[in-house]
């Protein structure tokens, strides 16, 4: 019972985190049909910048909670203003391009991002500090820390934001207008680079946060520690239904608990045939699987409109 | 074919066939760097008929070269005889099968395993098979990093090694051949074999795309509902574009894992399909000289960047070196020809234009 609960909250805060990815994904998708394969360099940056910031403010004495704020505010910046950029520079003038074209474009910016952050900070991993309490409170006989219990409060306040965002504020409308159909939008007085723009900014806010907790969750930062979560909050964005904004969230926490759970009990289930270290395998396979059952994804009504 | 086509043909025919002996005089390195390009060429062509002409974008393309290299990898080495003892106990002198088993053997398997993820997978739309395919390319990598417990098949992270050449004929692709008083080393016999069967799917791409099967892939492509409507059974036609593509993957699996005597997953990542799909697309997509110039460019170029690595790394106190400057410049090319040329440095011609292309005029 212990074990279950322990996973449950693993499964939890993993899933918020791929949650805050997907919606990234989500949002570009359902406004200009691009998969932006270097949402998840963002978290990378994220994560890297906070370190630098906070690497640099260690030795004034601040607080460790201050410090970790700071170093989110510094990661946010940087993230809206290279999100901004990339899609300024890769994306924009392809928008009637052929299909496949912003999609190595999106690739090549990966590429490019990672190799970057290689020549920046060099390819070794290095240690996150720990700023916050790292004592384990129990909670009916599994334990949870401090960080994991802010990545849930922070994590739900984001969503609940954004979610104000798009369906309260006159960027969302637009935002909504725009993925619905673009050129009547424009026709309505929406000006459509405005509202990409505004997306990829938005985008780049939730990977920079999510990047944040990443590094502080697992304690570790390195130029390639954007790749899996990108790939995994990918499939949980199709795994919700690409393009929706709710799907995302739900495949996101679904993808998590199922990692955990898998991780947690695939060993004993299978006679420690196969162990935990298939665990990546778990992701694509349940896409596979629902995909091929609801090809949609599982909150997806929007069905091929485009060939 | 009037004359002047006719000299050209001749004259490039025994210009291929010259280089590697031109090349020779500078060392095997500069041969093997050859090789693998024309490896990278035979990959990209495979690719070419499933994005190019089916249009069904694959980003595990990979997966199906893994399972080729690993199959030759388990038949020609003694990693299978090592670990089952019956198997040791029916085959003393080991498994080794010639060229003319391997290589079929290799296509079926990668055939099938093509054929197999396409059934499930191909009543999807376009982003959503991307990502299966992708995951369906990293669950390979990771069984191939696995499967080494409880039954040691893969041999994990450190690879299968001591793998056969090649052999036909009593002919041993690792052992320099001598003829007519010339002496062609290993890689040089290698690169005869590459340009070879490359020829050949050149041959096989170019006679697919003018058939009945080439134009309903090409339909299906540009408007499947239309296809459908015309009447072509786009379930098949989309799988055998799997199918006939995986199987180019698995050939070039199996010359692969013998050429180098070793394997291991490393070799088998996702950066290497984006690699594969970016030197399709660069190209031309959809054109077989462009997606040969493509792959050309993308294989060889960063590999001759190896020779200007350790000075550079020392200018720059480690921060850049062969390795990351190549990585740099791929990723540098795949954002610039983009911009500049979004169809490619090669496009195919006109008729096969595309729905973006279309709208256009």
């Amino acid at each position: 019972m212990d074990i279950l609960l322990q996973q449950l909250i693993n499964g939890l805060v993993l899933g918020a985190m791929y949650a805050l990815v997907a919606l990234g994904y989500t949002m570009v998708y359902g406004i200009i049909n691009l998969i932006n394969f270097a949402h998840g360099e963002i978290l990378m940056v994220g994560g890297l910048v906070s370190w630098t910031v906070i690497n640099a403010l260690q030795d004034y004495g601040l607080p460790g909670w201050l410090l970790l704020i700071i170093g989110l505010i510094c990661a946010i910046v940087v993230c809206t203003v290279l999100n901004f950029l990339v899609e300024k520079i890769a994306y924009r003038p392809l928008r009637n391009a052929p299909r496949l074209a912003p999609l190595i474009t999106a690739m090549g910016m990966s590429l490019l991002l990672q190799t970057l952050a290689m020549i920046i900070w060099k390819p070794s991993p290095k240690p996150y500090p720990l700023l916050l309490p790292t004592d384990p409170i129990a909670v009916g006989g599994a334990v949870i820390t401090v960080t994991q219990i802010l990545i849930l409060g922070i994590s739900v306040a984001v969503l609940a934001a954004l979610m104000w965002l798009v369906h309260r504020t006159k960027l969302g409308r637009a935002m909504r207008a725009t993925a619905e159909n673009p050129k009547v939008a424009s026709l309505m007085g929406v000006k459509p680079d405005l509202v990409i723009s505004a997306t990829f900014v938005i985008g780049a806010v939730l990977a920079a946060v999510a990047g944040v907790m990443w590094a502080a969750n697992y304690g570790t930062v390195q130029h390639t520690m954007g790749f899996m979560p990108g790939l995994k909050a990918f499939t949980a964005a199709v795994l919700g239904g690409i393009g929706n904004l709710a799907g995302a969230m739900v495949g996101g926490v679904l993808l998590g608990l199922v990692e955990s759970f898998g991780a947690g009990y695939l060993g004993d289930l299978t006679g420690d045939v196969l162990g935990s270290q298939y665990v990546d395998i778990f992701a694509f396979a349940l896409l596979i699987i629902v995909l091929t059952l609801r090809p949609s994804g599982l909150l997806g009504e929007r069905v091929a409109d485009r060939a | 074919m009037n004359t002047k086509k006719l000299s050209v043909f001749l004259a490039s025919a025994v210009g291929l066939v010259l280089v590697p002996l031109f090349v020779q005089q500078f060392g095997d390195g500069p041969v093997r760097i050859i090789d693998l390009a024309l490896l990278y060429v035979l990959l990209a062509l495979g690719l070419n008929i499933v994005v190019g002409y089916a249009g069904l974008l694959d980003l595990g393309y990979v997966a199906f070269y893994a399972v080729g290299a690993y199959m030759f990898a388990l038949l020609s080495s003694p990693q299978l005889t090592n670990n089952f003892p019956a198997l040791a106990a029916a085959f003393p002198n080991g498994l080794h099968l010639p060229i003319y088993v391997v290589i079929p053997l290799g296509a079926l398997l990668a055939g099938v395993f093509g054929v197999l993820l396409g059934a499930p997978t191909l009543k999807l739309r376009g982003d959503y098979l991307a990502i299966v395919t992708l995951g369906f390319g990293e669950i390979i990598r990771v069984f191939l990093l696995n499967l080494q417990y409880p039954y040691n098949i893969t041999n994990g992270p450190q690879g299968i090694g001591q793998i056969d050449a090649l052999h036909f004929f009593g002919v041993d692709l690792s052992v320099p051949l001598h003829v007519f008083g010339y002496t062609l080393p290993s890689v040089t016999l290698y690169y005869y074999l590459f340009l070879a069967l490359v020829v050949l799917s050149v041959l096989i791409c170019s006679r697919l795309e003018d058939s009945r099967i080439g134009r309903a892939w090409m339909a299906i492509r540009e408007d499947e509902i239309a296809a459908k409507a015309m009447g072509i059974n786009t379930r098949n036609m989309k799988l055998l574009a799997f199918g006939m593509g995986a199987t180019f993957g698995g050939v070039s699996g199996t010359l692969f894992a013998s050429f180098q005597g070793f394997v291991s997953p490393e070799s088998f990542s996702l950066q290497e399909s984006i690699t594969i799909v970016a030197m399709v697309v660069l190209g031309g997509i959809g054109n077989i000289p462009g997606v040969i110039l493509g792959a050309l460019l993308l294989a060889a170029l960063p590999e001759v960047l190896r020779y200007v690595g350790s000075p550079l790394a020392e200018m720059t106190d480690g921060r850049l070196d062969a390795s990351i400057l190549r990585q740099l410049l791929i990723a540098l090319a795949m954002i610039g020809i983009m911009l500049v040329r979004p169809r490619g440095l090669w496009p195919s011609p006109e008729h096969g234009k595309s729905a973006a292309a279309g709208s256009a005029k």
